[in-house]
Formats: structure tokens, sequence, C-alpha cells
């Protein structure tokens, strides 16, 4: 369970991924100790899936519509270089290098859980750097109030992109604070490897109290803008699919309920757990939406 | 009998990651198959001269069969008979609702599937009730699509199969 402040607790040193189970189950005490009482299935939730799980079983449209297909196509994704554009209201916008751009920002692990909008979920441990430290570095003007992410489209290794299933290229945002909250990471890796393209090789976004369709892949354009971007799932079906995105129980979707979520992992008889509201983050993220409507701001 | 390897899969990890959703959607699949090919029986026979009317009954009850498994795999291992959440979902959920409804139409065809039922109700009562497979794939052609993110290719290709042959029924049957 993530602590309210980030601390030591929140990054697995590489030495330690042997004894991952006993980490998490010291972690589990601590929350409880530390009030959140989020009861004992959320404890046992935070074990982290199989690499297996995690990268045979992707929604990465571009790829193709199945799970499995991800997996299976992206391969041939070429992401060193990857090439990656800078611009809006920044101070040090231009075409980058995505080595060049992340430079000296160090990586850490966070162990994250992710909840899919079709209502699945999974544990991640990802690598990674908050996302604000990448925006320090690129400098924020003052009018900037939203960031908005494109990912790749390379129609020879990408098979979706060349059928209209969804308005290419994928377009996802966050408001400024959320850009900024210390949660919000950009992940390079899985289980201390380079990520693997099917989860968004060689940069995706890691927003671990919104539904997964906020988290945009194969990131090559970060803009920063004044406008609330036109999220590419909302663009799709605005009745279906808001702009935040934050997981809420409460609040369904208007094909399934949200109420709870299937843990990928368990077999045939996995247990059904139920969602926690901003999947579990919410003394940290809460406040973010303080004086919202958030089953109109969904 | 693909049942049979699914089963064989499901128990050996071979349906991936996630086998609830896999083994849901295979059986709601083969359900739709063996229904739509059960209503091809009759074109043959009018179109092709190639009678398989003996296989047709069979071919109902499998397609019913597997409708029921993927029924319980929703019930029992996706929602795990959280009962409020079942309520909420058959009341407020289109593509559920659908579902349940071409569920529900076959109920009465499998229930009067034995052979003395012919004799019992009539022949032209029975043949009515057995029409009620039309509405059926057209609701499970619909249910298929409504239940995906975007279009997808195969699941309208389903609900024009299903389309086509019932189509062709409106063109036959003088009499309903």
């Amino acid at each position: 369970m993530f602590k309210p402040d980030l601390t030591q607790a929140d990054v697995t040193p590489r030495g330690l991924w042997l004894n991952r189970r006993k980490l998490i189950a010291g972690l589990g005490a601590g929350s409880i100790a530390g009030g959140l009482g989020l009861g004992a299935q959320a404890q046992e939730a935070l074990e982290p899936n199989t690499w297996e799980e995690i990268t045979t079983y992707n929604n990465f449209y571009e790829f193709g519509i199945q799970k499995d297909e991800p997996a299976k196509h992206a391969g041939a994704m070429e992401t060193d270089p990857w090439p990656i554009t800078v611009d809006g209201l920044v101070d040090n916008p231009g075409d980058y290098m995505l080595s060049d751009l992340i430079g000296d920002i160090p990586t850490e692990e966070r162990i994250y859980r992710f909840r899919c909008v079709e209502a699945w979920s999974m544990v991640i441990p990802w690598n990674g750097f908050e996302l604000n430290k990448l925006l320090a570095k690129l400098g924020v003007q003052d009018g900037a109030k939203f960031v908005r992410f494109e990912t790749a489209v390379l129609p020879e290794v990408m098979p979706g992109v060349n059928y209209p299933i969804l308005d290419w290229p994928y377009v996802e945002g966050l408001r400024l604070d959320e850009a900024m909250h210390p949660l919000t990471m950009m992940a390079t890796g899985i289980y201390g490897e380079p990520i693997p393209n099917q989860n968004g090789a060689p940069m995706r976004l890691v927003v671990p109290w919104k539904y997964g369709f906020k988290a945009v892949k194969s990131i090559v354009r970060i803009s920063l803008v004044e406008e609330q971007p036109l999220n590419t799932w909302q663009q799709s079906n605005p009745r279906e699919y808001g702009f935040y995105a934050n997981v809420n129980p409460a609040v369904d979707h208007p094909r399934w309920s949200q109420s709870s979520e299937r843990r990928i992992g368990g077999g045939l008889f996995a247990r059904r757990i139920d969602t926690l509201p901003f999947n579990g983050y919410g003394e940290q993220v809460a406040s973010l939406y303080d004086g919202m409507d958030l089953s109109v701001n969904f | 009998m693909p049942g049979v390897w699914l089963v064989y899969r499901a128990v050996t990890g071979g349906l991936g990651v996630d086998p609830v959703k896999s083994l849901e959607h295979a059986l709601g699949e083969l359900s739709l198959q063996f229904l739509l090919v059960s209503l091809l029986i009759t074109p043959l026979l009018r179109y092709g001269r190639v009678n398989l009317l003996k296989f047709r009954k069979a071919l109902g009850l499998i397609g019913f069969s597997y409708l029921v498994l993927h029924f319980l795999v929703w019930l029992l291992l996706d929602l795990q008979l959280r009962w409020g959440q079942i309520g909420a979902d058959l009341v407020k959920r289109p593509y559920i609702v659908v579902g349940f409804i071409a569920f529900l139409a076959l109920v009465p065809l499998a229930a009067t599937s034995f052979k003395k039922a012919v004799s019992v109700l009539g022949a032209q009562t029975w043949q009515r009730i057995h029409r009620l497979v039309y509405v059926a794939v057209i609701l499970g052609g619909v249910h298929y699509v409504m239940q995906e993110k975007v279009w997808t290719v195969e699941s309208l290709a389903y609900l024009a199969a299903a389309v086509i042959l019932v189509g062709m029924r409106f063109l036959w049957i003088r009499r309903w």
C-alpha cells in the first residue's frame, strides 16, 4: 500500500526483488498501522503480477485490438533512438532524442495498482521517474494549464493504425496539477528491465489513480497547452469516456459496473475484488478534485 | 468437440492470463456459431438440395448448451454471484439485457426439443415457438457488436450472417 507521502518504502532496491513478497507484506502491515484501513484485500493485492501477465495482456490498439496482439506485433518497433517533440508553453521546446531529454534524471521503482476501465486490474512494478522532474527540465511557462501527450504512429510496424478504429495518433492529457503530482510517473522499465514495446516502450505515462487508458504509451510528443486536450477515447465515445477517468467505483461505465474488478493472475477462480476510489490512492490525490462533481467530470 | 478443447485449455492454462474472459467469450462465440449453422440447414436444402435436416436439432441444442455455459461463466466465474451487480447489469446495461433476452428466447425451444413435444403442442404451435431462434440469433449478433469498445469486423460479420439467415425466412414464410 502506498504511504501518504512517498518514502524509501516505495522504492525497491535492485537487490531486494527476490524478497519482494516479504517487502510487500511489510508495506501492507505499515499501511494498516498508518490508519489507511483499506482492508485485507487491498493488502494482498499488492503482490505484483508476473512478467508474463504484464507483457502479454495489453491494450495497445496500434498493434491490434486483441490483448495478445501487441505482444505479437510490437517487437518490430524500433525504439532506440527515439525522437520526441516538446512544444507549446515551455522554455525549452524542440525535437529531442529521448535519451537526451531524460538526461540524468534517475529512475526508481514504484509498485502501483493498475486498473483498466474494462474492470480488470494488475499490480505492476514500474521503473521510471516522476513526470514533474521532466517538466521542471522543460520549464513550464505561466499560461500552461494542461499537458498533452501523443503516441507514435508507425504504419509499417503498427497494423492497427491502418484502420480507423480510433482517430490516430492516440492523444491523452492531464491537468497540470495532476501531471505535477508525485504519484504521476514516466515509466521506462518494468521489473528492472527496459519496458517492452507492447507496454509502451521506450517511455509511457503512468497515473495510478486513473483508468489505464490515460497511461499513454510510446510517447513521441509532449505539449504544454492552455486548453484541455481532447483525449482519444473521449473523442471516440464521449458518453462512455471522459477527460478525468479517475477510478471511481461509484460512477459506472454505461455498459458495465465499475464497483468491482477482476485481478488478473488468479486463474479461473480468482476472486473478484472491490474497486477502491481513486484506485486506492485517494488519500494522496482526492484533494485535487475538491469541489468537482466526479459523476459529471468522469 | 470444440467444448472439450476449451475445457482442456482452461485446465492446462492455455487460455492466457485472463482465462475467465477467454472462456466467457469463446463460449458465447461457439453458441452463436452453432445457432447460425443450424439456420443454414434449411437454405442448404432449398438451394443446394443438401439434406442435413437430421443434424438441425442437435446443432441447435449444442448452441443452446454453450449459451447456458456462457451464462454460467458470467454468473459464477466473472461476476461471482455478486447479485447486486448482476441485478443492476440485467436492468441497466443494454448489451447484457439484449444477451439475456436472447437466452430467454431460446429456453422454450430447448424445453420443447423432445420428440413428443410436436404432437403435444401441435405442429403449427411448435413451429411458431421454434421461430424464436430468429429473435435469438439477431439479438446474439447485436449483443456481440455492442460489447466491443470499437467496431470490429468479426462481430459485424456475425451480425450480418444472422441478419441474412433470418432475412431469408421473411422471403419464404408467408404466414407467421
